[in-house]
């Protein structure tokens, strides 16, 4: 979708970070991101080397954890968990689902000095 | 651009301002430490930005933030969102295809309810303001924000624009969003409620090809149902479609060109001002 604003995005997290935390350098970026988030994995790679040039991130390494979607089926009165926003129910092939996680994006933890 | 969009960077202008209007673009010249860890023989004792002197241990310290890429976004959205319900406007963001039938479905239901509900837009395009010019041969206060480069409206562009526009309190506010089903999802403006608008000049499996849309609307509208008899369009089946990514979403089959189903509209709107203004009275009568 938009990997650069969320890059751009990212940044300024880290630099308000940085002032609040008292750090300089960024080595590590640990972030979660959810199956529905519609992030491409790779276009984020590309942005967040992109937009951390220069920045207090320069070159830091990015970490990914992809996080699974849970959905709450009404009529199984259950959590499932779901691949795509338009998947049935895996036990009662239902429609009746209210995702609960899966848009998840986060920045997580950070490696600094 | 100034928050969370880089696309676009200064070329984002809201109708009427300054076009670089001192957008916290700040370069930031962050001091660029050298640390010289471990080189060959020589001994590191915390020259580092920290100043730690502790020979042998490592300066990086990893810290848990648990934030939210688009927080700043949503800050802005919260904002604006206390600002429209102070002077209880109800805001709809207008999200669709391009080519979907938008403008002319808002031109429409304008012209419909002007005499009856004080109305204002901000109308969100990459170029031009054609879109404003149409809404303003109406007679209704609008103002064009373009986006550059930019794929969709965020927070802080219709921030801005709110204070510019200054819609009238009790009224109902219209963002046109930029035709694009993909990013304006995640970028919340505060508004009330998503509307979709999808023609069925499009295909019937777009809820499902476009997921993260559908699920944030409230609202579906299936616009040009007046096209119906010529095109191979199964109403059913696309109701389905966006029903199973969104059990709640309500759907709408409208025709702004013939009026077709327009009514129900304009009735989904003034129930959604009336829940607005539900605890207050006097604004609800204000127009």
């Amino acid at each position: 979708m938009h990997e650069m604003s969320l890059c751009e995005g990212i940044l300024q997290v880290l630099e308000s970070e940085a002032e609040k935390q008292g750090f300089s350098r960024v080595r590590r970026v640990i972030l979660d991101i959810g199956v529905f988030s519609g992030v491409e994995i790779p276009a984020l790679e590309f942005a967040f080397e992109v937009v951390m040039r220069g920045s207090l991130a320069e070159q830091a390494i990015l970490e990914i954890n992809r996080l699974q979607a849970q959905a709450w089926c009404m009529a199984c009165a259950e959590t499932v968990e779901i691949q795509a926003r338009y998947d049935p129910c895996p036990n009662c092939g239902g429609y009746q689902l209210q995702v609960g996680s899966g848009d998840e994006m986060r920045i997580k933890e950070l490696e600094v000095d | 651009m100034c928050t969370v969009c880089g696309c676009g960077n200064g070329e984002t202008s809201v109708e009427g301002e300054a076009h670089s209007h001192a957008h916290g673009h700040h370069h930031h010249d962050h001091a660029h430490h050298h640390h010289d860890h471990a080189h060959g023989d020589d001994m590191h004792f915390g020259q580092g930005p920290a100043r730690a002197h502790a020979p042998g241990l490592s300066q990086s310290r990893m810290i848990e933030i648990e934030q939210n890429i688009l927080g700043k976004n949503d800050e802005y959205a919260a904002a604006n969102r206390r600002w429209l319900l102070a002077r209880g406007v109800l805001a709809l963001n207008l999200v669709s295809s391009p080519g979907s039938g938008k403008t002319t479905l808002l031109t429409r239901s304008i012209t419909d309810l002007k005499d009856e509900l004080p109305l204002s837009v901000i109308e969100g395009d990459q170029q031009t303001s054609n879109d404003a010019e149409r809404i303003r041969a109406t007679g209704v206060a609008a103002l064009q924000i373009n986006t550059g480069k930019g794929c969709h409206l965020d927070a802080h562009m219709v921030g801005h624009a709110l204070e510019k526009l200054k819609p009238k309190p009790g009224g109902v506010l219209f963002i046109e969003n930029v035709g694009n089903l993909v990013c304006p999802a995640a970028f919340d403006l505060g508004e009330a409620h998503k509307v979709a608008i999808l023609s069925v000049t499009e295909g019937e499996d777009k809820p499902l090809k476009y997921p993260d849309m559908f699920h944030a609307a409230d609202l579906m509208l299936l616009n040009k149902i007046d096209l119906l008899p010529y095109l191979d369009f199964d109403v059913e089946k696309c109701i389905d479609y966006a029903r199973r990514i969104n059990p709640k979403i309500q759907v709408l089959q409208v025709s702004a060109t013939s009026g077709e189903g327009m009514a129900r509209w304009y009735q989904w709107i003034r129930t959604a001002r009336q829940m607005q203004l539900i605890d207050r009275p006097e604004l609800l009568e204000a127009s």
